[in-house]
């Protein structure tokens, strides 16, 4: 009995840290699709970019932890600015076939450019010593590193939550998704709503990828290869829900976490079929408006 | 209205009614892949090999065409039917089964209960739920293929896979010809049977739904079902090509399942052009020769041209080609 406790525990933290990073990296992606009416494939180029950045501003010039996370998020966020008034403003609620073309030719070139400027190996990250180990928490100890990724995201899912609602600018955002022809016709300005929603979803999801660097690893493949995770969250939330990617994380999370503890032998698979079960259940997710 | 509007009225009803009768009539442009495929055989007999994985790329790439173009339902996931009919034929091949003709048809059936079965669960959605759901079924299946590696051989792809002459008589030879031959034959076959189905009633009725489905739904159409149907069909197409690539060079590897394969699917048609039937004949060599001649140096910058290259297409030449042509003819 003592062994499944154990075993039960472990699985819900290093759920709950993986979780955290997914929600992270998700969220800027349900919003693009539920608010923009934009499947945007290329999200997860934005956390491979968090991830590329820690590890060169870490490596090369042995910038500190906490400063590479923030300026893994600048980057992410400050790159998609000029992405979204290029190209994917004039997509925003058109057809589904050449916002995937789009997005699909932005990962090719996303891979061939890390590829010339990083080549094509993995990044190794070091992380600071104060993450290494593990962390007492009185009645067990815990790895330090998932436990400060908990923390992270915990932080940052309430700072975000107390954002949408209680600022101006987050209610605006509601507002848009909920109808955006009246948020338009009351005079907000969509336009730079929009801009800002993507830097900041952008933003999140560099600061996710960089965080969750050390288990998802930062190689060139990395958009192609983690993409159905972070779509099958968004799927499983439902689009354009900032509350329903959460749970789909926590669910997704621990549930992988479990799965690949348990039957490794079957690796994501159990994950896939979970999902096209949900599906089949509430096929726009258990957040998401019909 | 004057006699000479009327005149004109009549005269665009009858020129209406001229066009579509004509759609079923055979045209001669449409020799032109054809005759092309077999003077190509003999221009650059040194290519046949590439020039077999062309042809069931086109079958491939057709199929998508036929659920993408034609009935509007944009997927990510093709692949999972390409791979399923690439394992079936190959795994029946590599265990003492290597007849190509019957293997093809069980890479059509198995591919086809595939697509029926997964189409039940995800043409309940439309738009970017349907899209992601597509993609969740390839990625499971290309779990499935990982981690059943005794049956597939997992990372290190299938071998031995041993397929026996066609009809008991043409042997796959070394130069390709057999298999160059074998994949033209199927090819037009594939063809002729998505050429009937574009311009049945079925068809012109997809076409409806692409456009407004609201409308088929008033006019009583059936649209979950006949999107199962053309799902289902498109599936089965694809996973002949699957079988072919199999059988003609004799290895499946996982990337017959990947996302990459699905998304190059969707960039060879529209560098054609989607919904046109053709399209894939005309992207599909063209990526094909492009990427065996520029990819060899540098696969990875052939990764950047080719996503610039989509950028352009979907900024400035929606419609690929063959819309190119179309529009300038007007």
């Amino acid at each position: 009995m003592h062994a499944v406790t154990e075993a039960a525990i472990s699985i819900g933290f290093h759920g709950l840290a993986f979780a955290m990073v997914l929600y992270l990296i998700s969220v800027g992606l349900s919003v693009t699709m539920g608010l923009m009416g934009l499947v945007n494939l290329a999200h997860a180029v934005f956390a491979m970019l968090g991830g590329y950045v820690l590890t060169a501003l870490m490596n090369r010039w042995g910038v500190p932890y906490a400063v590479s996370l923030a300026g893994a998020a600048a980057a992410a966020a400050l790159a998609s600015v000029p992405l979204e008034r290029l190209l994917y403003r004039r997509l925003y609620g058109g057809e589904e076939l050449d916002q995937v073309l789009l997005t699909m030719g932005i990962i090719f070139m996303s891979v061939a450019g890390v590829t010339y400027v990083w080549g094509p190996l993995n990044q190794p990250v070091y992380l600071p010593h104060w993450l290494d180990g593990q962390i007492d928490f009185g009645f067990r100890h815990f790895p330090t590193y998932r436990s400060f990724l908990i923390l992270c995201g915990a932080v940052l899912v309430t700072l975000l939550w107390l954002a949408l609602e209680r600022t101006r600018f987050g209610a605006q955002i509601r507002a848009a998704v909920d109808n955006l022809r009246m948020a338009q016709s009351i005079g907000i300005n969509t336009s730079r709503l929009f801009t800002l929603t993507f830097a900041l979803g952008s933003g999140l999801a560099g600061l996710g990828g960089a965080l969750g660097a050390d288990f998802l690893p930062i190689s060139p493949s990395y958009a192609l290869s983690n993409l159905v995770y972070f779509i099958i969250v968004v799927a499983v939330g439902g689009l354009g829900s900032i509350r329903g990617p959460f749970v789909a994380a926590l669910l997704i999370g621990i549930a992988d976490t479990g799965f690949k503890y348990l039957l490794p032998e079957l690796g994501a698979f159990f994950i896939y079929a979970l999902t096209m079960a949900l599906l089949l259940w509430r096929p726009h997710g258990l957040f998401g408006r019909a | 209205m004057t006699v000479k509007d009327l005149d004109r009225a009549r005269s665009d009803r009858n020129g209406a009614i001229e066009a579509f009768a004509r759609r079923h009539r055979f045209r001669p442009l449409e020799a032109v892949p054809w005759v092309a495929a077999l003077a190509a055989a003999f221009v650059f007999p040194g290519y046949l090999p590439l020039g077999a994985q062309i042809l069931a790329t086109i079958l491939f790439v057709m199929s998508a065409d036929l659920v993408v173009g034609y009935a509007g339902i944009v997927t990510l996931g093709h692949a999972a039917f390409f791979g399923t009919g690439a394992y079936t034929a190959g795994i029946l091949a590599a265990h003492g089964w290597g007849e190509p003709l019957s293997g093809l048809v069980a890479a059509a059936a198995v591919s086809a209960l595939i697509g029926f079965l997964s189409g039940l669960v995800i043409l309940r959605t439309t738009g970017l739920a349907l899209l992601m759901q597509t993609l969740v079924v390839a990625a499971m299946l290309l779990e499935t293929a990982n981690k059943a590696s005794s049956i597939t051989g997992g990372d290190d792809g299938l071998q031995g896979v041993d397929v026996w002459p066609i009809f008991g008589v043409f042997h796959f030879d070394m130069f390709g010809r057999v298999a160059y031959g074998y994949c033209l034959g199927v090819l037009l076959v594939g063809w002729l049977v998505t050429r009937q189905i574009v311009h049945s009633p079925f068809g012109r009725s997809l076409t409806g739904m692409r456009e407004n489905v609201r409308r088929m739904h008033a006019i009583g159409a059936p649209v979950f079902r006949r999107r199962l149907v053309v799902y289902t069909i498109s599936a089965a197409l694809a996973g002949v090509s699957g079988g072919l690539i199999a059988q003609t060079t004799q290895f499946v590897g996982l990337t017959s399942l990947s996302l990459e394969r699905s998304g190059n699917a969707l960039i060879m048609l529209t560098i054609g052009g989607v919904g046109r039937l053709y399209g894939a004949f005309i992207g599909v060599p063209l990526y094909m020769i492009a990427q065996d001649q520029f990819a060899e140096i540098e696969p990875v910058y052939w990764y950047f041209w080719i996503g610039l290259l989509m950028v352009a297409v979907v900024m400035f030449a929606r419609g690929g080609i063959i819309g190119l042509v179309e529009r300038f003819r007007r």
